[in-house]
């Protein structure tokens, strides 16, 4: 089967750093594809390019086929790119509903308060639809970013880092509501937490210095020699 | 009662106040109730861009002059009458702010006031340097035959006051009705965090661009009803000066408010009134008014209202 989305040999550098240096990866569609990589390795400016948040400068980026390298964030979004943050981003001055409410209608759906009410309701924060966004705990703001991400109702989640500042019982909950996206969206996850890693990801792809180190499904990875000395450090992590 | 039933309660019952007061006041206030729910308007089309979508413009006094003059020149010039006079100053108004706004919103921030005050220079010396037609820093006064609507004679006190009131009454729901749309709620979103917007699929440029040319329409209205109904047409209204006031205007009554705009009108109005009947330095007045402002009530009368419970205020 063709993947849904494919970047090719990517490059990004910023003066002489190579935050990305050519650099691919495909994503099966329906699929749940963590990237991971040691702090700087590139993870964030690599889906940057993805998401359109930061220019290519070399590579080729597609979705379904068409050729989207060029096209600016916005409108990737439109075409089922959505991004979500890894420092939070919601509208701290906006209601809750709000905040949804601008995914949703992004999204071109009717029935804006039923659709809000839903999304709010998967996430677990149905009952807050009425406060501020930024009177949220930092957990339950991060809980909003993917509910916006969600509404979004996009074909590929980019989800940056989304359990950082989770509470464990939270994290759970995060596990099961990402496990229940599958196969309808594709799923491409930033993750730090090596145990959400292995439980979720089906596919997991390893960035180091700008470029991938390898892939593989979570079994592959643990037992990938270079992946335990550039990254999870021999014993601590995988097991 | 519903947030939506006070809303529309309130708003309309503005309305009706200001319909009742022509039969209360004597009529001196009457004329410049008249005059301040014009300027209204003006700060209205003002909010919409600076209180709902952060746009800081120096320049819309480009947009209340092209207004004046558009209505004004398609008097003079054209031979039309009154209505379509009026229709065409709120086209310019719009057309302009879309034109300076292809340019102006490549910046933003501070960039984006200077450009834009640049470009209001520009037409007010524009306004100067064609003065065969425009009238120069005299202007001209639209001859009072011109300033009919069918019967309706603008230069006397009720039908001018109604009028007034009209075009107040129009704008005032229309701006009630966008910002508690969905568009409203881009707008804001794009004040708020123009980058966070972006990711969720909305086009900064065309959201501030469509938001500017709201904006200039209001202006535009504004400027012309502004001449019609006062009967003069003036480059003054192309300074620097009346681009600051609809910003004075908004930041008292309350940024990103519905009627903060005329609240800030009013109160603005009859501190000037005052003030100089008082002394001549009645800038002093005004000035220690905006520092009292700034440090009690930055958000403006409204502004702090709704910080402080009336969190239903659109």
């Amino acid at each position: 089967m063709a993947p849904l989305m494919v970047a090719q040999d990517l490059h990004r550098h910023f003066g002489g750093l190579r935050a990305v240096d050519g650099a691919s990866l495909s994503l099966q569609a329906g699929e749940i594809h963590a990237l991971i990589g040691p702090n700087g390795a590139g993870k964030t400016t690599f889906v940057g390019l993805l998401s359109g948040r930061v220019p290519v400068q070399s590579g080729r980026i597609e979705l379904a086929g068409e050729d989207i390298t060029h096209l600016p964030a916005h409108q990737r979004v439109k075409k089922g790119i959505a991004y979500t943050f890894q420092i939070t981003s919601v509208f701290p001055r906006l209601t809750v509903f709000d905040n949804v409410a601008l995914a949703v209608q992004s999204a071109g759906a009717a029935g804006l308060d039923q659709q809000v009410a839903t999304h709010l309701s998967r996430v677990g924060l149905a009952d807050h639809e009425a406060m501020l966004a930024g009177s949220l705990s930092y957990g339950h703001q991060r809980l909003l970013e993917l509910a916006m991400g969600l509404a979004l109702r996009p074909r590929v989640l980019i989800l940056d880092e989304p359990t950082q500042g989770l509470a464990a019982s939270e994290i759970e909950g995060f596990k099961a509501l990402v496990n229940g996206l599958a196969p309808d969206t594709t799923v491409l996850l930033i993750e730090h937490n090596m145990d959400v890693v292995m439980d979720l990801a089906h596919r997991i792809t390893v960035l180091n210095f700008g470029q991938v180190l390898a892939v593989g499904t979570p079994q592959d990875i643990r037992q990938n020699r270079a992946v335990q000395d550039a990254y999870l450090g021999g014993h601590d992590a995988a097991d | 009662m519903t947030a939506s039933q006070k809303i529309w309660a309130l708003h309309l019952g503005l309305i009706a106040v200001l319909f009742a007061a022509q039969y209360v006041l004597p009529p001196y206030h009457a004329t410049n109730l008249a005059r301040i729910m014009v300027l209204s308007i003006f700060a209205m089309g003002y909010n919409i861009a600076f209180g709902y979508t952060g746009l800081l413009s120096l320049g819309h006094a480009l947009f209340f002059a092209a207004g004046m003059y558009g209505m004004g020149l398609s008097l003079t010039l054209l031979g039309w009458t009154a209505l379509p006079a009026l229709i065409a100053g709120l086209v310019a108004g719009g057309l302009l702010a879309g034109a300076v706004g292809v340019l102006a919103l490549r910046t933003a921030g501070v960039s984006f006031m200077i450009v834009t005050l640049m470009f209001a220079q520009a037409g007010y010396l524009a306004l100067l340097y064609f003065g065969t037609i425009t009238g120069g820093d005299e202007g001209f006064n639209p001859d009072r035959s011109l300033r009919m609507i069918g019967s309706l004679d603008l230069s006397a006190d009720t039908p001018r006051y109604l009028v007034a009131l009209g075009l107040f009454a129009l704008a005032l729901l229309l701006c009630l009705w966008l910002v508690r749309s969905p568009f409203g709620r881009v707008m804001v979103a794009m004040r708020e965090n123009e980058e966070r917007s972006r990711m969720l699929g909305y086009n900064p440029f065309a959201i501030k661009l469509i938001t500017l040319v709201l904006s200039g329409f209001y202006a535009g209205l504004a400027g012309a009803a502004y001449g019609l109904l006062f009967g003069y047409v003036g480059a003054t209204f192309a300074t620097i000066q009346y681009s600051i006031l609809p910003m004075l205007y908004v930041l008292l009554g309350g940024a990103g408010t519905v009627i903060g705009p005329f609240l800030g009108a009013l109160a603005m109005f009859y501190l000037i009134d005052l003030a100089s009947g008082i002394t001549d330095a009645y800038f002093f007045v005004v000035g220690a008014a905006l520092v009292a402002l700034v440090l009690f009530a930055p958000k403006g009368i409204l502004g702090a209202l709704r910080e402080r419970g009336v969190r239903w205020l659109p």
